[in-house]
């Protein structure tokens, strides 16, 4: 991509929240937001997990992005990341025992999440400290949102609760929201509201719609010539 | 013997990586848009696969255990992948010329795939022997790889199809592999003694 990057705060803002979320729009980290998000606090406490790895780790490699040699970057970047993610996983079993438990192997699997490697190749790479933090903020509130999002449409309609309160009746229980197929389902149906909602359809149908207008600016072009 | 074949049934079926744990979802929504590709990709990844679980098992019992670095399983885990994938490229490329360049260009995408360092903490965590975690490790690429190519066909047949418009794309793919999800679970359950 040639184009300049924009990395004014509101543009950073607008992307990582909304016309750029990790989640929704690039389809990254799609495993953890789909494993852990049976309820709405899992999900929440994934996002923020990845968020705070996310932040730390771009503001390191863009302390570092001077130094670190180009043919190695990536190797760095991952050992940068999972050192972070030691202090995280060794964090969260002291203070919060419970969050670690339900979120259990996911946890240390955030080393291997493609968001936090592609903001630390595709921007902490090549800016300052301060606008590298401001991205991780944004991308990473993108995705906890995100997380936040599907969880709490899952533990609904899945468990008929909503952070542990009881909503529906007590009997109300719809066990393939909770099941994987409800997962991949509702990510599904969020990601084509979600497309929707910031104005970008699927590849097939933008594609129709430019070779529409290029048709019909060639028709154009050909009435004024004959004009 | 029971015990292996219990661990591949598992490993292929009832607990199917994509299907039922959520591990290698980037490379399943990545890779399926050709069957070749998908079985290239994974015939890479039980490759890497195989071969990380034993190095990964090794250095946990031989070198972490032995100096109570056990909270260092983390980055450890993830270094050995890193440059066991990076010498696989190098070796492959200088004595198997054509196998790689059918599997080349998949073995970087390795390093981030969460399948072979998940393996590699499952095979930890459940304490199995070395021989166990070999076929755990290479059983669940086997696993992933059946997934992706079924799901490679579904997704040539979604696209001579004519979804909702904003269903066109990944929703339309996520809400397949939601039923084909539905339709592994139909494996869970199945015991034999």
């Amino acid at each position: 991509m040639a184009k300049v990057q924009d990395t004014s705060i509101s543009r950073l803002a607008k992307d990582g929240l909304f016309t750029n979320n990790t989640l929704f729009i690039q389809v990254l980290g799609a495993c953890p937001a789909l494993a852990t998000t049976t309820s709405a606090v899992n999900g929440l406490g994934m996002g923020l997990s990845t968020a705070s790895i996310l932040v730390f780790s771009n503001l390191l490699i863009s302390l570092l992005r001077n130094f670190i040699p180009k043919q190695i970057r990536i190797a760095a970047y991952i050992v940068v990341i999972a050192g972070f993610v030691s202090i995280l996983e060794i964090f969260l079993k002291a203070y919060i025992p419970a969050l670690d438990k339900s979120l259990g192997l996911f946890i240390p699997l955030i080393t291997t999440n493609c968001i936090i490697l592609a903001r630390a190749e595709s921007f902490a790479s090549k800016n300052g400290p301060l606008r590298s933090v401001l991205d991780g903020v944004f991308a990473g509130a993108g995705f906890a949102l995100a997380l936040f999002l599907l969880a709490s449409v899952r533990e609904i309609t899945g468990s008929g609760t909503f952070m542990g309160l009881r909503i529906f009746g007590d009997e109300f229980t719809l066990k393939v929201m909770i099941s994987p197929a409800g997962a991949f389902i509702t990510l599904g149906i969020l990601t084509a509201v979600f497309k929707t909602l910031t104005g970008r359809f699927a590849g097939k149908n933008t594609e129709i719609k430019e070779t529409r207008q290029e048709e019909k600016k060639d028709i154009k072009e050909k009435e004024g010539a004959e004009n | 013997m029971g015990e292996i074949f219990m661990i591949m049934l598992a490993a292929v079926l009832t607990e199917n990586f994509i299907f039922t744990k959520f591990l290698g979802i980037c490379p399943f929504l990545g890779v399926s848009d050709k069957p070749d590709k998908a079985l290239g990709m994974g015939m890479a990844l039980t490759f890497v696969m195989g071969v990380s679980s034993a190095a990964t098992w090794l250095a946990y019992h031989f070198i972490l255990i032995e100096f109570n670095l056990e909270h260092l399983r983390t980055i450890a885990f993830i270094l050995i992948i890193a440059s066991l994938v990076q010498s696989i490229e190098i070796f492959m490329k200088k004595y198997f010329r054509t196998l790689y360049e059918s599997l080349g260009i998949f073995l970087p995408l390795m390093t981030t795939n969460c399948a072979v360092l998940g393996a590699a903490f499952i095979a930890v965590d459940n304490e199995f022997t070395l021989i166990n975690a070999v076929i755990y490790g290479t059983f669940s690429a086997v696993g992933i790889t059946l997934a992706i190519i079924i799901f490679a066909g579904v997704r040539e047949r979604i696209d001579f199809s004519d979804p909702p418009a904003i269903f066109r794309g990944t929703p339309i793919a996520l809400v397949a592999a939601g039923l084909l999800a539905m339709a592994f679970s139909g494996f869970s359950g199945i015991e034999i003694n």
